[in-house]
């Protein structure tokens, strides 16, 4: 299988704190990798470390073979990695439409282009398509502060979809979403990876959702890889019952 | 067509009307006013697209200002055409405001208004000690008022609507910059840079953009305001102007399209016709600002806005409301 993603070596400290030490990983195209572990043990960090908003004292991260390490988020996202942050993070100030259209009017033509081109940038029917789809039709044209926040969180995640990603990182999607949401947010993400073949990398602490929803999964203790294997494995892994799922 | 929007172009066409027919009802110093008002609702205009919709604070509009009057009164003083004038102003403005807009993206907020305090004094002080340039404290007098297609625009009228076109082409342009997907990505590095960026835009050069473009309205206002005074010294372009810009934007409310149009008539023609008070009305016109953004620190239009938000929220859940009604009903 081709890797879309090659995680070497990472380091991260912050003053004599290591909060990622050393961690390797691939992540394989098409595949839904979930990175579990205790609070603190560096899985931010690491996504920070990856999509540039870190620079890593050490190590190396490279996209289709390619080293991105501490390339600027702009430019890697217009490489087709994209994400969506623990805390939510929409434009309370714009619609939800124009949230989406936001979202992948930078992926396209220069921006001088921008200026003088179409006020929806051509994106209108592509957000249309993405609202539809993750149920927001009846919000479309409501600002996004006034939405409730599990429909903030289902748009958090659309909006990382716009522009067709290849690679897909999601900090926390589940956090604070109840259970049907949760199960829709579930299925909308399986069916972006089964119909777009895009790649996931997803930190989740609730266990079920990664469980049934990752392929493979990666625990995280103190900033080092614990283990890694499908959630069969790493459940029944002792060292990763004793440092995170408990007996 | 909904009523908000037929209450919006029905006020928009009495305003305009408003500001085409009473200038012939003016004296001199009433035109002078009116001028004024336009001339400074271009530079607020400016700082509403830096401050109020990409969020960068800046304490240096009123040294654009100066830059751009100075530009036109050297250049015209010395029989270069108004045009040409305006342009440089411009360009000079553009260029100061973009190599201003670097240390934005590095610190923010009230570090960032410091920094364009600091350029703003630095400003000052080059109009006022570059003698060979500028004439220093005796200033440049016998500013020239433009010619344009072989009218003269010499009469306080004619200048007036001189002024009054400038306002109205450069509402035009900014507004379909603010509905350009460029007005959106304003908007996004002023509510949330970080995400912003994961997101592909380019905060970088959005934020530089937001700086010059903003100051080279400074510029254009700078420019017009030398004609229309006809003699400039260092003294108007201190901070003090930067702040009354800044205080248009914020009274007017900030990233509010028509934020800036109210704020200058308030900063402008509040004063005026408070003078009957005689010693009070600087008082009076103080205390009125100060109550206005204690009961609204979103500014005049915020009123409007928190109003038509409580009202949709309403109709909202009056929907909602007759909807569970139905249901129940039917079940």
């Amino acid at each position: 299988m081709k890797k879309v993603l090659q995680v070497s070596g990472v380091t991260k400290r912050f003053g004599g704190i290591t909060a990622v030490g050393g961690v390797s990983f691939d992540v394989f195209e098409g595949e839904i990798l979930g990175i579990i572990g205790p609070n603190g043990c560096g899985k931010s960090t690491l996504f920070n470390c990856i999509l540039g908003q870190l620079m890593p004292n050490e190590g190396s991260v490279k996209l289709d073979g390619r080293d991105v390490t501490g390339m600027r988020p702009c430019d890697l996202n217009r490489l087709g990695v994209s994400r969506t942050f623990q805390l939510l993070q929409v434009f309370p100030q714009l619609t939800v439409r124009e949230n989406l259209i936001l979202s992948g009017q930078e992926h396209q033509g220069s921006m001088a282009g921008r200026l003088f081109g179409r006020r929806d940038a051509g994106l209108g029917a592509e957000a249309d398509k993405m609202i539809g789809f993750f149920n927001l039709g009846h919000l479309a044209g409501e600002k996004a502060g006034g939405l409730s926040y599990g429909q903030q969180k289902l748009l958090d995640a659309a909006m990382a979809f716009m522009a067709g990603p290849r690679l897909v990182l999601l900090d926390e999607p589940a956090g604070g979403v109840n259970l049907t949401m949760l199960e829709s947010l579930k299925e909308r993400l399986r069916a972006i990876n089964a119909e777009q073949g895009a790649t996931f990398v997803v930190i989740e602490h609730n266990m079920e959702f990664v469980m049934s929803l990752c392929t493979r999964v990666l625990v995280l203790a103190e900033g080092r890889v614990l283990a890694m294997g499908t959630p069969a494995e790493v459940r029944a892994n002792p060292e990763v019952v004793e440092a995170y799922l408990g007996h | 067509m909904n009523l908000d929007r037929i209450i919006l172009l029905v006020s928009l066409f009495v305003a305009t009307a408003v500001l085409i027919v009473l200038p012939f009802q003016l004296g001199r110093y009433g035109l002078y006013i009116l001028s004024m008002w336009a001339v400074m609702a271009i530079g607020a205009i400016g700082l509403n697209l830096t401050l109020g919709y990409a969020g960068q604070v800046s304490l240096a509009q009123g040294a654009f200002v100066g830059i751009g009057a100075y530009s036109a009164a050297i250049l015209t003083t010395n029989h270069w055409p108004m045009s040409v004038a305006v342009l440089v102003a411009i360009a000079l403005c553009f260029a100061v405001g973009w190599i201003l807009g670097y240390p934005a993206l590095r610190v923010q907020h009230h570090y960032l208004a410091f920094v364009t305090l600091a350029f703003s004094t630095l400003a000052y002080l080059v109009f006022r000690n570059e003698e060979w340039l500028t004439k220093g404290i005796y200033g440049i007098s016998d500013v020239p008022r433009p010619v344009l297609l072989g009218f003269k625009m010499q009469s306080p009228l004619r200048f007036y609507f001189l002024c009054l076109a400038s306002l109205g082409i450069v509402t035009l342009l900014v507004g379909w910059l603010i509905r350009s997907p460029w007005g959106r990505a304003f908007v996004a590095l002023r509510e949330n840079p970080i995400r912003a960026l994961s997101l592909g835009i380019d905060t970088r050069r959005y934020t530089l953009m937001a700086f010059a473009i903003g100051s080279a309205l400074g510029g254009v206002c700078g420019a017009l305001y030398a004609p229309l005074v006809e003699f400039i010294d260092p003294t108007p372009f201190t901070l003090g102007l930067s702040l009354n810009l800044l205080m248009m934007v914020i009274v007017g409310g900030a990233g509010f399209f028509a934020g800036p149009f109210l704020g200058a008539a308030i900063s402008v023609l509040l004063p005026e016709w408070l003078r009957f008070t005689e010693g009070y009305y600087l008082l009076i016109y103080a205390v009125f600002v100060m109550g206005l953004l204690i009961y609204s620190p979103t500014g005049l239009l915020g009123i409007l806005d928190k109003y038509l938000t409580a009202r949709s929220t309403k109709k909202a859940s009056a929907a909602r409301a007759s909807a569970t009604a139905t249901f129940g009903a039917q079940s």
